[in-house]
């Protein structure tokens, strides 16, 4: 993927672009808002990743604003030493898709990274979705293993679906729980895992291939192949 | 920077000094004082003069009128010998002396009256005039009415008003000096109403301009009048008071990030500085920087969880309130707990009515919450119970009580509970940060409410802790 990272901390540019080359990406980086406004405006990126404080007159929110005036949708992921809820809002306001505070982990921005880039086709709404033996309807709201039913609660079967809808990409527990349960805080303990491991006990266990991974220091996967 | 303000009631020399004067809301107030009252003695003086000096004007016209209309009856109804008669007739009668009449004929010839020539100015075209005349060798001031009798003879009737010009000029002379008395009057008053203005201010000023130097500790002195002023210095005190608390707010949180992060920080910080010194293999080091980051991370969270608290506290957060049922949102707590309960052996009863309205920010209660049955599922033995309970005693008011079965709090370490980093020693093998119950109580300030810790059930031996969220108390 074609990445623009727009940041004046040349540490921190540094450290997102070798992680992101080395998964596999192409990154393009401007130091100032001016610059990144320019590359953003002439050339195509699947994604912009924004600091919010930029040096060079135009910072992160107005930047989105001009692209999103002159009918720009590349998604932008903001990052950003701001955290007040006010501030979050206004990035997400002015046309931002996600947000993420700093400091943060690389694991956490790579995923929400990828997510943002390859986000679900809205035009054709799936009914089913389906991961090796493992099918889910959406319709009918039902979970099918090998062809075997499994008994799934509400939330259980969001969480599902919503990995199940990111297959293949990593889901970090604060996206879990911004966009399963749909709340913006901190937990303090490790609940996320709970309903993961609770999930994983109903479509795993008894099964010869996991399907739901954890990736070290990052969140969670699921995918057909060990 | 604008230049520091004048201290009050100290003199300012020179133009800036008057400027300032004349700038001054006391200032104005007291001049709109000032016309006010020359405007009221201005409209009085008017109806005086129009009352007397007026009337006595219009009366004597009223007398020369009906005396005229006399003569030209007289005229028409036996001509100029019977006008000559009436006139011998009515001086002759004057006993005041103060009529004027003046008959001539078509020649100019006096037929009959007291003045000596025909008075200058004074012509049938124009027939009222004012002026001097001649009446028998002495110069008096007259009003007179002029007329043409038939064709050629030509008639002047008037009144001597020397002594209403006296009247007159006595009650000008009158007025004038009312006038300046009036002015005097409403200078002092001015004077008094600036100087009562300032005064009243002065108090509310003086504190203003100490909080300024940096003395927060000062208040306005309210006075027993109750009045406006008081009012003001009262909300000027309530401001006060809320910044003063505010300011303890952040000192507090300066004062938790100076004891209780740098606690973490050195012992990350030591940690890798022994695994790089040491003799350590490869996965040593890596342990010790998995450890470092973990760590670090720790650090963030507190860190997070600080600035969210002080955002509670100074009320920043109210940007995201909005009206919310708290029922879905108990619901999903209860949920989203409920998975650790169920692996601690543990279970979260609900228990709330169909509807709870409230205006809130939806994530800071949901956390608020959490924390509450985060904290009753810690200290809770497999087996027990977790009850987390709303209701509405009364409108506007709204109790969240979450209820653990655990050993509950001490007393004394209840009151210290929700102080920041503040742990209870039985509490302190557990993980935790000690900030968990700071937020709820802040979240629950934010939100007009209050938290109040007690035993659940007293007198047991596991009295359990109830902490309830009582919203809209304050």
């Amino acid at each position: 993927m074609r990445i623009l990272l727009v940041e004046d901390d040349a540490e921190v540019a540094r450290f997102v672009r070798k992680g992101l080359a080395e998964a596999g990406h192409n990154v393009e980086h401007a130091a100032n808002g001016r610059d990144g406004l320019f590359l953003a405006a002439s050339e195509s990126f699947d994604i912009l990743v924004l600091d919010r404080m930029l040096p060079g007159g135009v910072d992160g929110v107005r930047l989105v604003e001009t692209l999103r005036a002159q009918g720009n949708r590349t998604p932008v992921l903001f990052l950003s030493a701001l955290s007040a809820v006010d501030e979050r809002v206004k990035g997400l306001k002015a046309g931002g898709d996600d947000y993420l505070v700093k400091p943060f982990a690389f694991a956490e921005l790579l995923a929400r990274v990828e997510v943002l880039a390859r986000r679900p086709t809205m035009d054709a709404p799936a009914t089913r979705l389906k991961i090796a033996d493992l099918e889910m309807d959406l319709l009918a709201r039902s979970v099918t293993r090998a062809g075997k039913r499994i008994e799934i609660q509400p939330r259980e079967f969001r969480l599902l679906e919503h990995l199940l809808r990111h297959a293949g990409q990593v889901v970090t527990r604060t996206m879990l729980l911004e966009k399963v349960w749909d709340y913006h805080f901190d937990p303090q303990t490790n609940v996320i895992d709970v309903h993961v491991s609770r999930l994983r006990q109903k479509i795993d266990k008894g099964f010869d291939k996991p399907l739901i991974h954890t990736v070290r220091n990052a969140g969670y996967m699921i995918r057909a192949e060990a | 920077m604008s230049p520091p303000p004048y201290p009050l009631g100290a003199p300012a020399g020179g133009w800036e000094g008057l400027l300032r004067f004349l700038r001054s809301a006391g200032f104005r107030f007291a001049l709109l004082f000032a016309g006010i009252f020359i405007g009221a003695a201005a409209l009085f003086a008017l109806v005086l003069w129009y009352a007397t000096a007026g009337s006595l004007d219009r009366q004597t016209d009223a007398a020369i009128r009906t005396d005229a209309l006399g003569l030209i009856e007289r005229w028409r109804e036996a001509g100029p010998g019977a006008v000559t008669e009436a006139i011998a007739d009515r001086l002759a009668s004057d006993v005041e002396g103060t009529a004027i009449y003046l008959l001539l004929d078509a020649n100019g010839v006096r037929l009959a009256g007291n003045l000596d020539r025909w008075p200058p100015d004074v012509s049938p075209e124009a027939p009222w005039s004012f002026g001097a005349v001649q009446r028998e060798g002495s110069r008096i001031d007259a009003r007179l009415y002029a007329l043409l009798l038939g064709e050629r003879h030509s008639l002047v009737v008037g009144r001597d008003v020397e002594e209403k010009q006296a009247l007159r000029t006595l009650l000008a002379e009158g007025l004038a000096w009312a006038a300046v008395a009036a002015s005097f009057v409403a200078l002092v008053g001015a004077a008094v109403l600036r100087r009562a203005v300032e005064q009243r201010l002065r108090p509310a000023t003086l504190t203003a301009q100490a909080i300024a130097a940096g003395d927060l500790s000062r208040r306005v002195p309210i006075s027993t009048r109750i009045d406006e002023f008081d009012r003001l210095g009262e909300s000027m005190n309530d401001m006060l008071e809320r910044i003063d608390r505010l300011m303890d707010g952040v000192r507090g949180v300066s004062d938790s990030i100076a004891h209780d992060l740098r606690t973490p920080i050195a012992r990350a910080r030591a940690k890798l500085e022994e695994a790089l010194g040491g003799q350590a293999d490869a996965e040593a080091l890596r342990m010790a920087m998995e450890q470092g980051i973990a760590d670090l991370d720790h650090i963030t969270r507190v860190f997070g969880a600080l600035l969210r608290i002080a955002e509670a506290e100074a009320g920043a957060r109210r940007a995201a309130f909005a009206p919310l049922d708290l029922v879905p949102l108990l619901a999903d707590v209860a949920e989203f707990y409920g998975a650790v309960a169920e692996s601690g052996g543990q279970a979260i009863a609900i228990d709330v009515p169909p509807r709870l309205d409230v205006v809130g920010d939806r994530d800071l209660l949901a956390q608020a919450v959490g924390n509450l049955v985060d904290n009753a599922l810690k200290f809770t033995p497999p087996g027990g119970q977790v009850r987390i309970t709303a209701r509405a005693p009364a409108r506007e008011r709204i109790d969240i009580i979450v209820e653990d079965s655990g050993p509950g709090l001490l007393p004394p370490d209840r009151a210290r509970a929700g102080e920041r980093f503040f742990r209870a020693d039985a509490s302190r093998g557990t993980p935790g940060s000690g900030l968990g119950l700071s937020l709820v109580r802040a979240v629950a300030y934010l939100h007009g409410g209050d938290l109040v810790l007690e035993d659940a059930t007293p007198g047991a031996a596991l009295p359990g802790l109830r902490a309830s969220i009582r919203l809209g108390l304050a």
